[in-house]
C-alpha cells in the first residue's frame, strides 16, 4: 500500500479537506441570509459527507449520497425556492431580543456538541473480532433481497405515498388561469 | 505505539457528527423561514446517518447492516423533503408567505 512515497500524508490531506469541506459547507448553511446560499451550502456539505463515507469503506454509500442529496433534494429545494421567494426577512424587532435568541441558540448547539463530543471522545472502541461479511456492494444486494426484503418493500410504498401525497397537496388551491 | 493514521481514528467521526447535529439545531432555532428550518433538518439528518456509519465501520461485525440503514434514511429523507416541499408550496399559495412569524392563525 505505502508504495508511494508520503502516501499517508496525502490520505491524510484529503481526508482533513473532505472533514472541512462537511464543516464549512454546514456553516454555509445554517447562517447565511439568502437562502439560496444555504441550499449551496447544503450540497457542499453533502459532498463533503461522501468523501467522509468513501473513508467509511463504503464507496456505494458515497454515490448515494451525491445522487439522492446533491442530486435530487437540493435541486428540489431550489425549485421550491423558486416558486416561493423565501428569502430571510429583515429582521423587523429590536436587536436586543435578536441578539438573545442567538445567544441561546448558540447555548444550546455548544451544550449539545460538547456533551456528544465528551460521550464518544471517550469510549473504547477496539475493532470487532470478525467480520461476517466484506460490505461490499454485492453483500449489500444480498442483505437487501434477503433479510431487509421486508423493510426494502415497505419503503418503496413509502416513496410511492410521498410522491401521491406531494402532489395531491400541492395541486389544492390552485386555480385555473 | 505509533498513532493510527488519520482515517482510522473513530473520535474525528464522532466530532464531525456531533458538529453537524449542532450546526443543524442551531440553525433550526435561527432560521425564519420553513425552507430554512428544512435545510437546517436535513443537515441532523446528516449527523445521524455519519454517527451511524461511523459505528458501522468501527463496530458492528456485519458492515452491510449500517450501509442498508443509511440507505433507508437517505429514502425516508427524500420522501420527507418532497411531502415537506409541498406543504410549504400549498402554504405560500394561501398565506403568500413561508416566514414563521405570519403563519400563526393557530396561535391562541
Amino acid at each position: 500500500m505505502n508504495s508511494f512515497p508520503a502516501s499517508t500524508m496525502i490520505v491524510g490531506a484529503i481526508f482533513l479537506l473532505s472533514v472541512a469541506t462537511t464543516v464549512v459547507g454546514a456553516l454555509i448553511a445554517a447562517l447565511t441570509a439568502r437562502i439560496i446560499r444555504s441550499v449551496c451550502g447544503l450540497a457542499i456539505c453533502c459532498i463533503g459527507l461522501a468523501g467522509l463515507y468513501y473513508f467509511l469503506h463504503s464507496p456505494f454509500l458515497a454515490l448515494m449520497e451525491i445522487l439522492i442529496y446533491v442530486g435530487a433534494v437540493c435541486v428540489t429545494i431550489v425549485f421550491a425556492v423558486m416558486l416561493a421567494e423565501p428569502d430571510e426577512p429583515v429582521r423587523d424587532e429590536d436587536p436586543g431580543s435578536t441578539v438573545l435568541w442567538g445567544g441561546v441558540a448558540l447555548l444550546v448547539s455548544v451544550a449539545i456538541f460538547w456533551g456528544l463530543w465528551h460521550l464518544g471522545a471517550h469510549q473504547n472502541l477496539a475493532a470487532p473480532a470478525t467480520r461476517l461479511t466484506d460490505g461490499s456492494v454485492k453483500a449489500i444486494g444480498y442483505s437487501l433481497l434477503t433479510t431487509y426484503s421486508m423493510a426494502f418493500e415497505l419503503i418503496s410504498l413509502a416513496l410511492l405515498v410521498a410522491i401521491i401525497g406531494a402532489l395531491a397537496i400541492a395541486r389544492t388551491g390552485r386555480t385555473k388561469p | 505505539m505509533t498513532p493510527s493514521p488519520l482515517p482510522d481514528r473513530p473520535d474525528i467521526y464522532f466530532a464531525v457528527a456531533a458538529l453537524l447535529l449542532a450546526i443543524g439545531i442551531f440553525g433550526l432555532l435561527r432560521r425564519r423561514t420553513l425552507i430554512g428550518m428544512l435545510i437546517s433538518g436535513e443537515l441532523i439528518f446528516s449527523g445521524a446517518s455519519l454517527n451511524l456509519m461511523a459505528f458501522n465501520r468501527f463496530k458492528a461485525p456485519d458492515p452491510t447492516v449500517g450501509q442498508i440503514f443509511v440507505l433507508f434514511i437517505m429514502g425516508l429523507a427524500a420522501a420527507e423533503i418532497a411531502i415537506a416541499l409541498s406543504i410549504i408550496i400549498a402554504v405560500y399559495r394561501n398565506y403568500r408567505s413561508v416566514k414563521t412569524r405570519d403563519l400563526s392563525e393557530l396561535n391562541g
